[in-house]
Order: C-alpha cells, then sequence, then structure tokens
C-alpha cells in the first residue's frame, strides 16, 4: 500500500508538465492561425507557383523545372545573388566587431559618460533603413556630400561615392553597420551584465587584465549572444532592399540589386510571379543553409 | 545571498570596477584606465552621432543654403521652412496618422500574441509545443521580404488588399517577440508555477495573475522594438497599399527620393520630421529598452 502510494506521488511531477493541453493550446492559438495564413499557406502556394508560369491573374500551366532551369542560366539572378553575398559578407562581421566594441565600453565602468554613449550608440537603429539611406546618400553625396568635402578640405579628389559600384556597396555597408549598432549592442549588453561577477573578481584576483578578461570570460559567456546577433544580421543583410533603394536605388546602373529587389521587380514590376517564387525559393534554401552551418557550429562551441 | 550576486541587479558594472581597481589599491590607477577607455567611447559615440547631428542641421538651413560653399556645420539663418514645406506636400499629415494608427495596433496584437506564445513554450513541455517552436524559428528563415510574391497573393485572397488589416495582421507574428518572451518565462522558477498549482490555481490565471505581470519590462522592451519596426516598415506596405490615402511615411519619403530631380529641402524636412516619434518614445521610456536585462532578478 505504502509502496503504490509512493509511486503515485513519484510519477506525476515527471508526467505533470505533459499533462497540461487544453491551456497551451488556447496559448499559442492566435499564433498558430497567423502561422498558418501567413506563413504556410503562403509558402506551400510559393512552392506550387515556382513550378508554373503564373502571372498573378488568370489561368497558369505547369512547366516542370523550367522556372528555376531558366533561373541558373540567368545572370542577372547571378549578379544579384553574388552581390547579396558579398554584402552580407562585409555587413556581418562589422557590425558585429562594432556592436561588440559598443557594448564593452558602455558596460566598462572606466569609461565615463557611458549612459550618455549608449542612447547615442542607439539612435541609428530608430530611422528607418530609409531615412538611413537619405542620410547616407547625403553625407555621401559626390558633388554637394559633406564626406567629400571634408576630403577635398584636405587636399583630396572628390571620391565617387555614387558612381563606383563597389565604393557604393562600401557606403551601403557603413549605413546599414552604423543603423544595426543599436539593437546587437543592446543584446551584447543583456549577455554581459548576466556573465557572474564573481569570474572576472577571481580572474582578476589571478591577475588577468582586461583583454584577457574579454577572451576568456566574456567572449566564452557570451557565445549564445553571438549565434543570435550573427544569426539575425545574416538574414537582415540577405534580405536587405530599402537602405539600397533610397541610398542608391540599386545602382549605378542595376550593379548594386540584391535578390530582394531582384525578386520585387520580376514578381510585381514584371508579374512573373512562378519565377519571382522561383527566385524566392533559392533564396530561402540559402537561409536555411546559414542556419544550419550556425546551429551546427554553435553546438560544437558549446559541448567543447 | 553573496555579495557577488548583490551588484548585477542594480548595476553590473560598479561591483566588477570595485574588484578590479581593489587589488591594485591606488586610485591613479582607475584614471590611468579611464582615460583611454572614455577617449575610445566619445571617439566611437562621435562617429555614431555626428551623421544624425549634420543630417539635423542641414534640415535647419534653407533651400538656398543647402549647396552653397562652404559647407557650414551651424545653419546661418535657421528656419523651419524644409519642414513646413514637407508637411503640407503630397498627404504627408495624412501618411503620418495612417503609419501611427498601423503601429499602435499592431504592436499592441504582438505584445499580447508573443507573451501568450512564449509563455506556453517555456513552462509546458509536449511534443507538438516543441515542433511549433521549431516552426516558429523557421519564420526568421522566411522573412515576409524572401516571399513577396505568395504572400502578397495570400493577402489579396483573404481580401485584405489596400486595406491597414492586410499589413497588420501578417506582421502580428514575430519570432523576435516569441522568443524573447519564452527567454524569459525560461529564467522565472519552475517553482512559482508549481506553487500557485498546488494552491489550487487555474492554468491560464497562473499565466494571466502571476506571469504576465512579471514580464512587464518584456512587454514594453517588445512594444517599442514592435514599434519601430512597423514604424519603419518599408516594402510591405508599399506593395498592400494602392490608395494614396493609405500611404504610410516611408513610403511619402521614399516617393521623394525616387523623383527625378530630388527636392532636398523637402526631403530633409519630411525626413526628420518621421524621425520624431520613434526618438520621443525612446526617449521616454529609454529605461525599458536600456535597461532591458533580460534575465534581472529572477535567477536563483
Amino acid at each position: 500500500m505504502t509502496k503504490s502510494a509512493a509511486d503515485v506521488s513519484v510519477r506525476p511531477p515527471r508526467k505533470r508538465r505533459s499533462t497540461y493541453t487544453l491551456a497551451p493550446l488556447v496559448l499559442i492559438a492566435a499564433n498558430v492561425v497567423l502561422f498558418a495564413l501567413f506563413f504556410v499557406w503562403p509558402a506551400v502556394i510559393g512552392l506550387v507557383y515556382s513550378f508554373t508560369n503564373y502571372t498573378g491573374v488568370g489561368a497558369f500551366q505547369f512547366i516542370g523545372l523550367d522556372n528555376y532551369h531558366n533561373l541558373f542560366g540567368d545572370s542577372t539572378f547571378y549578379d544579384a545573388l553574388t552581390r547579396t553575398l558579398l554584402y552580407a559578407v562585409l555587413f556581418v562581421p562589422l557590425n558585429f566587431a562594432l556592436s561588440l566594441l559598443a557594448a564593452n565600453l558602455v558596460v566598462s565602468k572606466n569609461a565615463k559618460g557611458a549612459s550618455v554613449a549608449r542612447v547615442i550608440f542607439f539612435i541609428p537603429w530608430l530611422l528607418s533603413p530609409i531615412v538611413v539611406g537619405v542620410l547616407w546618400r547625403w553625407l555621401f553625396g559626390e558633388n554637394f556630400g559633406l564626406v567629400n568635402y571634408v576630403i577635398e578640405k584636405f587636399g583630396g579628389s572628390a571620391v565617387p561615392w555614387q558612381s563606383n559600384a563597389d565604393l557604393s556597396l562600401i557606403v551601403v555597408v557603413f549605413a546599414a553597420s552604423w543603423a544595426w549598432t543599436g539593437f546587437s549592442m543592446l543584446l551584447f549588453i543583456a549577455a554581459i551584465k548576466n556573465v557572474p561577477v564573481s569570474y572576472y573578481e577571481a580572474a582578476s584576483l589571478d591577475g588577468a587584465g582586461p583583454w584577457r578578461q574579454f577572451i576568456s570570460i566574456t567572449l566564452p559567456s557570451i557565445a549564445p549572444t553571438s549565434f543570435i546577433v550573427i544569426l539575425l544580421n545574416t538574414i537582415n543583410a540577405m534580405k536587405e532592399y530599402p537602405v539600397f533603394v533610397s541610398l542608391n536605388n540599386g545602382g549605378p546602373g542595376t550593379s548594386n540589386n540584391l535578390l530582394v529587389q531582384y525578386i520585387y521587380q520580376t514578381g510585381f514590376q514584371r508579374g512573373q510571379i512562378g519565377y519571382a517564387s522561383a527566385a524566392s525559393f533559392v533564396l530561402m534554401l540559402i537561409l536555411m543553409a546559414v542556419a544550419i552551418i550556425q546551429l551546427i557550429v554553435n553546438r560544437r562551441v558549446e559541448n567543447r | 545571498m553573496t555579495t557577488t550576486d548583490m551588484p548585477r541587479k542594480v548595476d553590473a558594472g560598479s561591483g566588477r570596477a570595485v574588484s578590479k581597481k581593489r587589488p591594485r589599491g591606488a586610485s591613479s590607477g582607475g584614471l590611468r584606465r579611464a582615460v583611454p577607455a572614455t577617449t575610445l567611447l566619445w571617439v566611437l559615440a562621435c562617429l555614431y552621432g555626428l551623421p544624425v547631428l549634420w543630417f539635423v542641421l542641414s534640415s535647419l538651413k534653407p533651400a538656398s543654403d543647402l549647396f552653397s560653399y562652404p559647407l557650414t556645420f551651424i545653419p546661418h539663418n535657421p528656419t523651419l521652412s524644409g519642414y513646413t514645406a514637407a508637411w503640407r506636400s503630397a498627404n504627408f499629415s495624412q501618411y503620418f496618422i495612417n503609419t501611427a494608427l498601423v503601429c499602435v495596433i499592431t504592436t499592441i496584437l504582438t505584445v499580447g500574441v508573443s507573451c501568450c506564445t512564449g509563455y506556453a513554450l517555456a513552462k509546458y513541455d509536449n511534443k507538438w509545443l516543441k515542433a511549433f517552436f521549431i516552426c516558429i524559428l523557421a519564420t526568421t528563415m522566411l522573412p515576409s521580404e524572401v516571399m513577396l510574391a505568395p504572400e502578397f497573393l495570400v493577402v489579396r485572397n483573404l481580401g485584405l488588399y489596400n486595406s491597414f488589416a492586410g499589413i497588420i495582421l501578417p506582421a502580428v507574428l514575430t519570432a523576435t517577440g516569441c522568443f524573447m518572451f519564452r527567454q524569459f518565462f525560461i529564467t522565472v522558477p519552475d517553482e512559482l508555477v508549481e506553487a500557485a498549482r498546488i494552491d489550487g490555481a487555474r492554468e491560464l490565471s497562473i499565466f494571466l495573475r502571476i506571469m504576465v505581470p512579471l514580464s512587464r519590462p518584456i512587454m514594453l522592451t517588445l512594444a517599442i522594438l514592435s514599434f519601430q519596426w512597423r514604424w519603419n516598415d518599408y516594402i510591405w506596405p508599399l506593395l498592400m497599399l494602392n490608395d494614396p490615402n493609405k500611404f504610410t511615411v516611408q513610403i511619402g519619403i521614399q516617393s521623394i527620393v525616387g523623383a527625378q530631380n530630388i527636392n532636398w529641402s523637402v526631403l530633409l524636412g519630411a525626413s526628420v520630421i518621421s524621425m520624431i516619434p520613434l526618438i520621443v518614445i525612446f526617449l521616454v521610456f529609454q529605461r525599458y529598452v536600456m535597461g532591458a536585462d533580460i534575465n534581472a532578478g529572477l535567477k536563483d
């Protein structure tokens, strides 16, 4: 008798959490509906349309893998794809380094006026990508911008920030890194503040300097946050569009047209919904690959 | 409670700085460290602040002075003409109201829905909940920018084309929001829920009466984030809205940039006006964003 009573009292704690179905179901209901409507449904019809020649209205025919086949023979698509990857490769590390630096400086008690500086770092994030583009266009205008004015003042010659495709991309990289620092910095600040103070106390008793403490304590402790920052920034970079549109409109010419702009133009300006859906799926596969690689790397780092 | 845990809640840095100084003893050591750190901080802060300052100061110049050399940092005869011209041009005031309406509604919905989902994901472990969590994470892989065409067709088929609902509803589900609440509720000790259950509280009232009040800081943080996202949205409203009376601020600004000859005076004015609401909200609720030490005070 006592034995079975013990069994009863032992078992429930293990099973208890899974016995609730109604409450969690009610709690997630709204998001499940939204997920089905605005995620599953578009994903499914997008996949279906990517095998058709649908133009948004009227009838359509299944054309098999033709869209994908054409896509890989489309040099415009390749240009957009490589440009997007290049942009991501430049933007993600720059933003990571800047926001980690900013976060460490702001948290450090050695730096005076950190609370004001923190607000200054954060304000660019409040600006919309469109306004960020306008702002940097104003700053880096070839004939009227402040940057070229200062360069000429110091005896240099005007830099073709707008008419050189690569410099134009660099300006966007600066602009986006500048604008996104505030948010990544915030994530880093929260992570750094959660590192137990006793670690640093022990390290400084052992004579570790600030750099050593940063490498050996801060960096490993904030690894999960670093992972999230890199992931979010990669996704943001892959879907970047508004900053380009207002900064250089994908120019000069079409040299800085990124993938989303390509999808937008084929889908909505030329009405090739099927073809644009195929391009979307390629972009999605890239994002998934990025996420999976980062998950594996993250797991390996955490297990070490 | 050890002394090392105490300062963390109030101010993470202070305990650390004190402990750093203690072995060295001298206050000159603190000064030697303060100078490079402070210098670096302020050089970086200038790099971030000056572009905005230059932009705002430029917007105060009259149109004729914008391109007159030598460029001056401080406007000689400051004027608000750029702002008034921007406010009167097209429907800018209407755009402003539209955007505010969309932002407020979306933000309220996002916070409510994310809080519920985050709590369920953190405190119950059914198999299908784990599956749904992966589904939500998957939405970050497939942002609406990536599925522009099919998502447009879905919203059109739902009859939401050219309506505010067409912008609001697809934006309510955010992985970031669910994730933030999940992370927060994981740090709330399970014992709290268990104790309430033993006292006979029902599941949903545990959530509403204990967990929701606890999560208030996260709510404000997400509200500010969400408001910022929606205020700054560009591509989706551009696709969804056809009627110029329903345009949002960002579309209005981009239409000035897209013109053959950019009217910089109006553009600067319009851009600065569009920045004001977010900066005001941020400065008012600053501590909820900046102090967003997401795990504060709830670890045992």
